[in-house]
């Protein structure tokens, strides 16, 4: 993907008047340097060749850890990673530098500058000429001295990882995929194990990827305080109380002297300072970065710990030579966050084209807002205090995993850092930025206290606010976006990038350009609604409609709505609601019903409908299969597929055979189709399983007979798991339990692997199976009486609060507790399976045919070799 | 489904479907007018309404839709069509539907393939 059809580049441009311009380096600032540039004109004053040795087009290294974390990601593989993958990784990908003219050589390393003859000479034995050059090849990883860490001159022992480039993480990807099986059976508990060597950023972002493929993760890092280029030592211990939480092992206060190798060559462990050692199968190393200043030393430019600049990023020895990136040293910093490169970038591009010839670079303030392994974090300024009259103001909320803390010298905020909670970090950056005025209540700038729109609003904040650090994106520039016609959240990312680096600043965006959009109040009061055609919210809606006694959506409408009138927006909100609060004696008005509830299934697209019958648990027997397969063959059934919810799904029925399929099947509805309670994934548990703690296969049947069918705000999808392996996927459901030994269950709430991804948090762990069974009844019947239409509980249970709910469902802080169990115990009762009660038709015509005269199923079939027939 | 060959008269298909009732209040029923498909609606606030059966989006089934006074709402992904005239209301750039006659004559539903504009 690297040839070079010719070394000497000079042949096709020969005739060009345009001046030669040769980038080195073809990472974030590099190809951040050529946008700007090219911003400017730049493709008419040059014809730009850039050189970089990585084999793609320029990719976002912020996402690494991202990429690493994401198991089975799509990167994996390196020959997937050609320069025309659209991938979100790539911000330009090979076609972009085609596209705008320039000549890209991916894979080859500027080796040496001739700075007199003015050219650059290529590892693959080429000469480029130049007029300008612009150097921006950034850094690398530190691997400290220390045996075993290399298998020869310029590779490391098998096992071993930096983590700075995309070949790293595919690198470790790859490693941790490969041989997992291999070693899990010659290695007892399966367990793989990594150490990394070192705690800044990039360390717990490793430690978080690798955590999440399932291996036990150790951090080694020399002193007590994790990150402690970014935080001090209050602040990276709340951190690192979640990290250990989490899962991970700390060893603070040590050092690595040796890394173990086993009989094959490969890492077997490491050995401490003090003697101790530690097995794993890898390792990596985040010990720090250097910047690549090679190029530059031997080619004769001033070179400190960077290469040395001037204002306006330029070789302090070549006035031909620009430096950009992690490898620019400039009044004595050098930076490793994006945000300061882009501010360079904009500077050298202005140079360079002569677009403003003065343009200097007086530094950044560092302001960064990251995430660590989840966890947000946000710091600019100093860390703590320095001088006796700073004040401080700390702020620390250690169950929640918040702290946070301003320093402030002669009234202006000098510094912040926010853990756990970052929705200050905007309007604190602002404050920094700016130096303006603080408020006397210092609090204030930690916390929106009583009044209602206090605090800074995303609509308050000024136009050069950066949003985005990741991608040097300021309010304005949204702003303009949707100026320029933008109308999403979605169309404003894609055009700018915010929000595409690390992701913290999404919230923040998200809000600048709702307030873009809709203009001034962009609170709109119908967003409180439960339904739109009723004005009021669901407490207030659920306390008329029992003070009144309506039970039909019609006589809501008539009673509720402003006019009387029907809404068909509104109905199936209405008759969910109905049917929660008067199980027993609410109207059935079927036309209030969604299609799919008047006739128990989900429609197609071909308007036939899918027949998904309950198996408890996932569990099945060979006659209810035998009769499953008899069904669909009578029936010509043409899919039969097993669901992501361990049930089997009978797709392609018209509307006017569903009585008939269920009565062949005489199986219970699974609900496959509503607003309710759908279905109990499980795994084997201790009935099989050689690691069960709990019996989650019989706990899973038990909440699924129990709960089918209850019907709520929207749907409601579980998990049992036997033990923290998890094969149940029991953290990412609306509740998912999960035993551990005694045996307990814990109960993670508010999970979703759906449109969203949400890990379930922990409502409580309890002792017994009948505790379990009771909970989570008790979470369901809040979360029916009070989540809004549709609200799902990933949105729910943040909203709530986690700490609200346990109080009001675990420590019945509120004296709920017994209410709430007999209601949902009512619906428990009143529950009827409607493919047995609705063999006979409800309403003439319920099961009739609604597209008549076209051939059904419209949807291409299958056969059973799995091609389209 | 119940199909009628259809009478035609003035060039315009006209059919007798049968009892009102078939249609349960405030929801739909699919018929044969001659070869065409039409969804005949019964809102609560009165009135009868034909509309071509399929949906001018992706063919939805517009029978099987929620209706309110003014429009229905295909069930597939939910676009709205008006009731009296098959106007889209919902944007997007979807057709309007072809809107049809619907009338009781002595209980029994009427339904012609004219334009209700009159
Ligand atoms: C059949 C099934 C796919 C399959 O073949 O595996 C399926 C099929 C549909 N899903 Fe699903 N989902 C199915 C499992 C899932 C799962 C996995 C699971 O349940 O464990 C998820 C992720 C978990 C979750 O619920 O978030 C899932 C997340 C969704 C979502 C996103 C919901 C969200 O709030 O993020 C939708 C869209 C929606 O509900 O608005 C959706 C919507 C749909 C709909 C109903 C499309 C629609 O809106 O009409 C599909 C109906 C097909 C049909 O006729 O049954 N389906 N869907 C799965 C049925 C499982 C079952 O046995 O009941
Ligand atoms: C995993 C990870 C997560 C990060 N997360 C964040 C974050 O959340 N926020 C943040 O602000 N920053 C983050 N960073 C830091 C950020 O990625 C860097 O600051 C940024 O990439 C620096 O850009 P650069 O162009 O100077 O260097 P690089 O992006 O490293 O680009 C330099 C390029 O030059 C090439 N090169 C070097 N020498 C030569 C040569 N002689 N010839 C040809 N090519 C050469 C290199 O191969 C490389 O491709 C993260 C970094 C990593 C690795
Ligand atoms: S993922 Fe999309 S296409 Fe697949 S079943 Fe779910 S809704 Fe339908
Ligand atoms: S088919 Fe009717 S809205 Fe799409």
């Amino acid at each position: 993907m690297t040839a070079l059809e010719e070394p000497t580049h000079r042949t096709a441009t020969d005739r060009d008047t345009r001046a030669e311009l040769v980038v080195v380096g073809n990472g974030m600032s590099g190809a951040r340097a050529l946008e700007e540039i090219l911003a400017r004109g730049g493709d008419e004053m040059f014809a730009i060749t850039v050189f970089g040795d990585e084999p793609y087009g320029n990719y976002n290294r912020i996402l690494l850890s991202e990429v690493l974390a994401n198991a089975a990601g799509q990167v994996v593989d390196n020959d997937d990673v050609d320069g025309d993958d659209e991938d979100e990784l790539f911000l330009n990908p090979r076609a972009w530098y085609d596209d705008n003219g320039i000549t890209l050589h991916a894979g080859v390393r500027v080796v040496r500058i001739d700075r007199h003859a003015k050219v650059v000479y290529g590892d693959d034995g080429s000469v480029t000429p130049y007029d300008t050059l612009v150097l921006a090849t950034g850094s690398r990883s530190f691997f400290p001295p220390m045996d075993g860490m290399w298998a020869s001159d310029t590779e490391l022992t098998p096992g071993v990882f930096g983590f700075r480039s995309l070949d790293d993480a595919t690198g470790m990807l790859r490693h941790v995929a490969g041989d997992a099986a291999m070693r899990s059976s010659t290695r007892e508990d399966g367990k793989r194990s990594a150490v990394v060597i070192g705690g800044g950023l990039l360390g717990l972002e490793a430690a978080a990827g690798l955590q999440a493929h399932g291996l036990a993760v150790h951090v080694v890092h020399p002193t007590e305080v994790l990150m402690n280029q970014q935080l001090e030592a209050q602040a990276s211990a709340v951190l690192r109380s979640k990290l250990e939480d989490m899962g991970m092992h700390m060893h603070l206060g040590v050092k690595t002297s040796e890394i173990l190798l086993g009989d094959d060559g490969a890492v077997s462990g490491v050995r401490f300072t003090d003697g101790s050692t530690l097995g794993c199968d890898t390792v990596v190393v985040t010990a720090g970065i250097r910047p690549n200043i090679g190029l530059a030393v031997v080619s004769g430019l001033e070179t400190q710990r960077a290469i040395v600049v001037d204002d306006r990023m330029r070789s302090v020895d070549d006035d031909d030579i620009f430096v950009v990136g992690e490898c620019a040293q400039h009044r004595g910093e050098v930076y490793g966050v994006v945000g300061p490169l882009w501010e360079q970038a904009a500077v050298l591009a202005d140079v360079v084209t002569g677009a403003d010839p003065g343009a200097e670079y007086h530094g950044s303030r560092l302001a960064t807002k990251l995430k660590v392994a989840g966890v947000d974090v946000a710091q600019m300024g100093v860390k703590s205090p320095e001088r006796e009259s700073d004040e401080f103001v700390q702020f620390s909320e250690t169950g929640r995993g918040v702290y946070q803390t301003v320093v402030i010298r002669d009234g202006t905020l000098i510094g912040a850092t926010l853990v756990g909670d970052i929705s200050k970090a905007a309007a604190l950056t602002q404050a920094f930025d700016s130096r303006s005025a603080l408020p006397e209540e210092r609090i204030r700038l930690l916390f929106d206290l009583g009044s209602a729109d206090d605090g800074t609003s995303a609509a308050d904040l000024p136009d050069d606010t950066q949003i985005c650090n990741c991608n040097g994106v300021s309010k304005g520039d949204l702003v303009a976006c949707v100026e320029g016609g933008a109308e999403s959240v979605s169309a404003c990312m894609a055009a700018t990038r915010a929000g595409k680096g690390c992701g913290s600043c999404k919230g923040l965006v998200t809000e600048v350009v709702e307030a873009a959009l809709g203009g001034e109040g962009a609170a709109d009061p119908a967003d409180s609604y439960y339904v739109p055609a009723i004005p009021m919210d669901k407490p207030t809606l659920m306390a008329e409609i029992r003070s009144r006694g309506l039970t039909s959506v019609s006589a809501v409408f008539e009673a509720l709505a402003p006019d009387g009138k029907d809404h068909v927006g509104s109905k199936m909100g209405l008759t969910a609601l109905l049917r929660m609060m008067w199980p027993d004696d609410v109207v059935d008005e079927r036309d209030g019903r969604f299609i799919n509830d008047r006739v128990h299934g989900n429609i197609q697209r071909d308007g036939t409908f899918s027949v998904v019958p309950r198996m408890s648990g996932g569990v099945t027997t060979p006659a209810q299969l035998r009769r499953i397969a008899d069904v669909a063959e009578k029936h010509d059934i043409p899919m039969v597929k097993l669901t992501g919810g361990q049930r089997i799904d009978l797709l392609g029925v018209p509307k006017e055979k569903l009585q008939e399929v269920w009565a062949d099947l005489d199986m219970p509805s699974g609900w496959a189709y509503g607003k309710s309670f759908r279905t109990v994934k499980t795994c084997v548990g201790t009935d099989f399983c050689r690691f069960g703690l709990g019996d989650s296969t019989q706990l899973g049947i038990d909440l699924e007979e129990r709960y089918k069918g209850i019907e709520g705000p929207a749907k409601m999808k579980l998990g049992v798991s036997g033990c923290p392996r998890n094969c149940a996927e029991s953290m990412v459901k609306d509740v998912g339990l999960v035993a551990i030994e005694g045996p307990r269950w814990q109960i993670y709430v508010g999970g979703a692997a759906g449109a969203t991804v949400r890990q379930g948090e922990v409502l409580a762990t309890v002792d017994s199976h009948d505790e379990a069974l009771r909970l989570v009844g008790r979470f369901l019947q809040y979360y029916r009486e009070h989540a809004n239409w549709l609200e799902r509980t990933y949105d729910f249970v943040p909203r709530m609060g986690l700490e609200y709910l346990k109080a009001v469902v675990v420590d019945d802080a509120e004296g709920l507790a017994d209410g709430l169990d007999a209601r949902m115990q009512e619906a428990v009762d009143a529950y009827a399976d409607p493919w047995a009660t609705d063999q006979r038709e409800r309403t003439p015509g319920q099961f009739h045919d609604a597209l008549p005269i076209i051939p059904l199923p419209q949807v291409p079939v299958r056969s059973s070799s799995g091609s389209p027939a | 489904m119940t199909a009628s060959d259809g009478v035609v008269s003035d060039g315009v298909v006209s059919a007798r479907l049968g009892p009102v009732e078939q249609i349960p209040v405030g929801e739909g029923r699919a018929f044969l007018v001659g070869d065409e498909p039409v969804a005949v609606f019964r809102p609560r606030s009165g009135g009868l309404y034909a509309l071509r059966a399929i949906c001018p989006h992706r063919g939805g089934p517009l029978a099987d839709g929620l209706v309110d006074a003014e429009v229905v709402m295909c069930p597939l992904h939910n676009h709205q069509f008006r009731l009296a005239s098959g106007e889209c209301v919902s944007g997007g750039g979807v057709a309007d539907v072809d809107a049809y006659t619907a009338t009781e004559e002595d209980g029994e539903l009427v339904v012609s393939l004219r334009s209700p504009s009159g």
